[in-house]
């Protein structure tokens, strides 16, 4: 168990924040300890900014003492990247949680990292707008960490990533200085993008305390369709039909069998758990007649490739149901084992029916559930190996299978993560991934960002002879 | 470090099952008010985990604290995903906490406890006594006199005094009467749990709702033999108290025949169907106590079951509906006293925001946690009054008072009823000949 800080840190700290946003006692320090991952590490204490300019203060100060900083926002990330290891500070961003502009004429939101990405939501759509990226995780993460790990969604088929909507970011770096990158417009090319640099680096090189995200404007119309399917090969097949076909859905998403059976024991949905696999489609536009009609040949397609039942929801709360059992996916699956590994690869197109199938047959090889589901029309899946983190025979599997699933990935052409980050989970496949060219500049990249090396220690780049995904508690 | 010991220890099976989705955390009162994780559902179930495990002590003051700090509102059980029964957590700790800490409390604590879970709760007719008490004090000159004269301040009980209910002037005592419906044959007999509190300081709400279920086409019966539900102690963490107390109500409902146990007071309904697992490990009673549960129905419930029947009359009002926790979180009934209210002519329903976030009431809450307590009243009654509602309407006597105190604090002409009340006006108000008369003798409110 690493140290706490000595008071004279914590002094320091208290003057900067007040003391009642300097939390070390045993409860806090377990409680930052963790985000939606099973990783647990204890920080040598959580400090709660409410300002960009109390965050440039403590990083100076971590700074002249050496002291690491792991920011973080709701903690519940699924890569381990808020987890704070070696002893690290905790950051926490939630008290700077206002969103300071809403701008129709310029299309941008300005909000501070604590922000919860369903509230931003709800605050522009009330004004007519349209802030796509919808993380599954939307009602309990904070667009602080959206950036940081660069989130997705089911919406990002058509839409794009976090990184496509940050249209400017204020950082504070390492040492306390204040970067401010990019500006309030779509297009912008002056300079190096930093602005992309930061959006997914996971907290390894600075703060966010400011985003300006752009807005579309609201869709007037959505509507949900599904389709069920006796085989998941077939169902993934459907999905590249589809897109081959022209049509460009808000979303595709897959779920099979045992992913709807957790689902519906979590909270009925009607789900067809009898089924091998569904798809679940959003449309959206402006006019009902073209939103309907994209529909229709959508789930005409689908029938044409192998569905059975396909039904269009009756109405916005039908449609509530299943984006609401969707997004219940990833805790409902906690359901059948104790403990799950879940998994984020993205793969091409091309690639999503041969993947489906290797990921079934590694689950059998293996003898491991593995539930698939995820973004099937961006070719985003979510395998979730199911596990007890108490059985070390299941978990020698677990570990075997859990590589497997990343070198059929990238051999596909795909990669380790799509929308989850690489965090503590997977920063020992990354020369797998990006081999060692690639990662030797961004090593050199963050060494000139943050020569101390004090911000988010033991994240994202490969440890030799440290720690892995299975080794920690 | 100390552990968790005995009997009543919070199960890993449970708290296994937390993946850490922080899903919970914006629907908690407590980790909305502060932001800080470890005041949150996820936080609590990490540190109930830790003891478990040997990694924090028991009476550690931070974990203590936040076994105390929880509402056990449960609105992180209803919208948990990966369904962690989080009450089945939290009371096990407090028994522990309450365990190992029971002969080290300050004797005013100690007395307080024994006078209030081995009395007053234990037997109702020492409360009905007690409460006659304050009644007096409350309606002689005596109230005015303690409060002009400083005497409560100096007794430290200020606070403590200006929260207790207004006390029924006749009280409501279950004797084993039998009401009928008012039109025959009746569609069901429902056995009326009168409550603790309610039948002292909310006796209207039980004579209401004996009329609107007897409108409702049914038979109501009060057998003597009932008592308290036991959720104060349970919630007190004296679990073998509750279990004393809930054996007395499977009894008294198993000899009257009925065919429903109809309880208008959320958190004992909420505790009531939750004897099965109360009795889970009791051979001798489990069955029992789990035939019993299944039998229970919020009045609520019940009424949005068996249909309201003919006979209306309009109540002219704006009425916000403030979701009892252990309405619409620990029982997850939300639509049927919306829909309740909606069918009463001229009663018109306004949202308010965060109508599940708990008002800060919870049990004893507002005597264990006052600061806490006080900053979600705040909350709730500003949300309400954004309304611009002339009644709030809510289904459970602790969120009727902590509305009621907190409405008086804001100078408010606001005021609080049962949804049952609002029922109970509606049919008194129904006028069968002609509409238009109907309207000019709609209730007036307020």
């Amino acid at each position: 168990m690493s140290a706490t800080v000595e008071p004279r840190i914590s002094g320091e700290l208290a003057a900067i924040v007040g003391p009642a946003n300097v939390l070390t006692s045993d409860v806090d320090l377990l409680a930052y300890g963790y985000d939606g991952t099973w990783f647990e590490s204890r920080p040598a204490c959580v400090v709660l900014p409410a300002t960009a300019a109390e965050v440039q203060a403590i990083h100076r100060l971590a700074c002249r003492e050496r002291l690491a900083l792991t920011p973080r926002a709701m903690g519940s990330g699924l890569s381990g990247g808020s987890v704070p290891l070696a002893g690290s500070i905790v950051l926490n961003v939630m008290r700077m949680n206002r969103i300071l502009e809403i701008d129709a004429v310029d299309g941008v939101a300005v909000v501070e990292p604590g922000v919860i990405t369903a509230d931003l939501q709800r605050a522009v759509e009330a004004r007519g707008l349209f802030y796509p990226p919808d993380p599954s995780s939307l009602k309990q993460s904070a667009i602080g960490g959206n950036v940081a790990e660069n989130a997705g969604g089911a919406r990002c088929l058509k839409y794009g990533v976090t990184s496509d909507y940050v249209n400017a970011l204020d950082v504070v770096l390492p040492g306390g200085e204040l970067l401010r990158t990019g500006g309030r417009m779509v297009k912008n090319v002056t300079g190096y993008n930093l602005r992309a640099l930061f959006t997914g680096a996971e907290g390894t090189l600075g703060t966010i305390v400011r985003v300006t995200l752009r807005l579309l404007a609201r869709p007037r119309f959505t509507k949900t369709a599904t389709a069920a399917f006796d085989r998941l090969e077939d169902a993934a097949a459907a999905v590249v039909a589809i897109l081959g076909a022209g049509l460009l859905p808000t979303s595709i998403e897959l779920m099979d069998q045992l992913t709807m059976r957790c689902v519906e024991e979590a909270r009925p949905a009607g789900l067809p758990v009898e089924s091998d696999a569904l798809l679940l489609f959003a449309v959206d536009g402006n006019y009902a007649e073209i939103v309907d009609a994209e529909l229709g040949r959508i789930v005409e397609l689908a029938r044409e490739h192998g569905a059975g039942a396909t039904r269009v929801a009756a109405d916005a709360q039908e449609s509530a149901r299943l984006w609401d059992a969707r997004r219940s996916i990833s805790p409902a699956l906690a359901r059948k084992t104790p403990h799950k590994l879940g998994e984020d690869i993205s793969v091409p197109r091309s690639a999503l029916v041969p993947m489906v199938r290797a990921i079934r047959a590694i689950a059998a090889r293996n003898d491991l559930l593995i539930p698939v589901f995820g973004h099937a029309g961006d070719g985003n899946l979510h395998p979730n190996i199911l596990c007890d983190r108490r059985d070390p025979a299941m978990m020698a599997r677990v570990r075997v299978a859990a590589r497997e699933i990343f070198e059929a990935a990238v051999a596909a052409g795909g990669t380790l993560s799509g929308e989850h980050g690489i965090g503590l989970l997977k920063k020992q496949f990354m020369e797998l991934d990006l081999g060692a060219d690639t990662l030797a500049l961004m090593r050199r990249i963050k060494d000139a960002v943050d020569p101390l090396g004090i911000m988010n220690p033991g994240k994202v780049f490969p440890d030799p002879g440290g720690i892995d995904a299975f080794e920690l508690p | 470090m100390r552990g968790f010991t005995g009997n009543d220890v919070p199960p890993a099976s449970v708290y296994d099952q937390c993946v850490r989705c922080g899903l919970c955390l914006p629907t908690c009162p407590t980790y909305v008010e502060t932001l800080i994780e470890t005041s949150g559902p996820r936080g609590r179930i990490a540190l109930i985990k830790a003891v478990d495990e040997g990694r924090l002590d028991l009476l550690s003051p931070g974990f203590v604290h936040q076994m105390s700090e929880c509402l056990d509102c449960r609105a992180c059980e209803a919208v948990c995903p990966s369904g962690v029964a989080y009450g089945q957590l939290l009371e096990p700790a407090r028994t522990q906490i309450e365990r190992a800490t029971a002969g080290t409390q300050p004797a005013g604590r100690r007395l307080t406890r024994w006078f209030t879970l081995d009395g007053l709760f234990a037997h109702l007719s020492l409360m009905r006594f007690v409460a006659a008490l304050l009644r007096f004090y409350q309606r002689s000159g005596l109230r005015g006199f303690a409060r002009r004269s400083g005497l409560l301040r100096a007794l430290g009980v200020e606070r403590l005094e200006a929260m207790a209910p207004e006390f029924s002037e006749r009280f409501f005592v279950p004797r084993g009467q039998e009401w009928v419906a008012t039109s025959q044959p009746a569609k069901l007999t429902a056995f009326l749990h009168a409550g603790c509190v309610m039948q002292v300081a909310f006796a209207a709400v039980d004579e209401a709702t004996v009329r609107v279920l007897q409108r409702a086409g049914c038979d109501v019966v009060a057998p003597r033999a009932q008592g308290c539900c036991g959720a104060i102690a349970i919630h007190a963490g004296d679990l073998e108290r509750g279990r004393a107390l809930a054996k007395k109500n499977i009894v008294a409902f198993e000899r009257s025949g009925a065919d429903a146990y109809v309880v208008n007071a959320a958190g004992c309904g909420s505790s009531l169907k939750e004897y099965g697992h109360l009795f889970a490990d009791d051979p001798l009673w489990a069955e029992r106590a789990a035939a019993f549960a299944a039998k229970v129905r919020d009045v609520t419930e019940f009424l949005d079951a068996v249909g309201l029947g003919p006979g209306l009359g309009a109540v002219n009002a704006v009425v916000t509906y403030q979701e009892p926790c252990h309405l619409a979180h620990a029982q997850r009934i939300s639509a049927a006293p919306r829909r309740l209210l909606a069918a009463i002519p001229g009663l018109v329903l306004r949202e308010m925001e965060e109508s599940s976030l708990c008002c800060g009431s919870a049990g004893v809450y507002n005597v264990t946690q006052p600061e806490m307590a006080e900053r979600l009243g705040r909350r709730k009654i500003a949300n309400a009054l954004a309304t611009e509602a002339q009644v709030i309407a809510t289904a459970n006597p602790g969120c009727a008072l902590q509305l009621t105190n907190g409405l008086r604090d804001a100078e408010s002409a606001v005021i609080v009823k049962h949804v049952v009340e609002l029922l109970d006006e509606s049919y008194a108000a129904y006028k069968p000949t002609s509409r238009a008369s109907s309207a000019r003798a709609a209730s007036t409110l307020g």
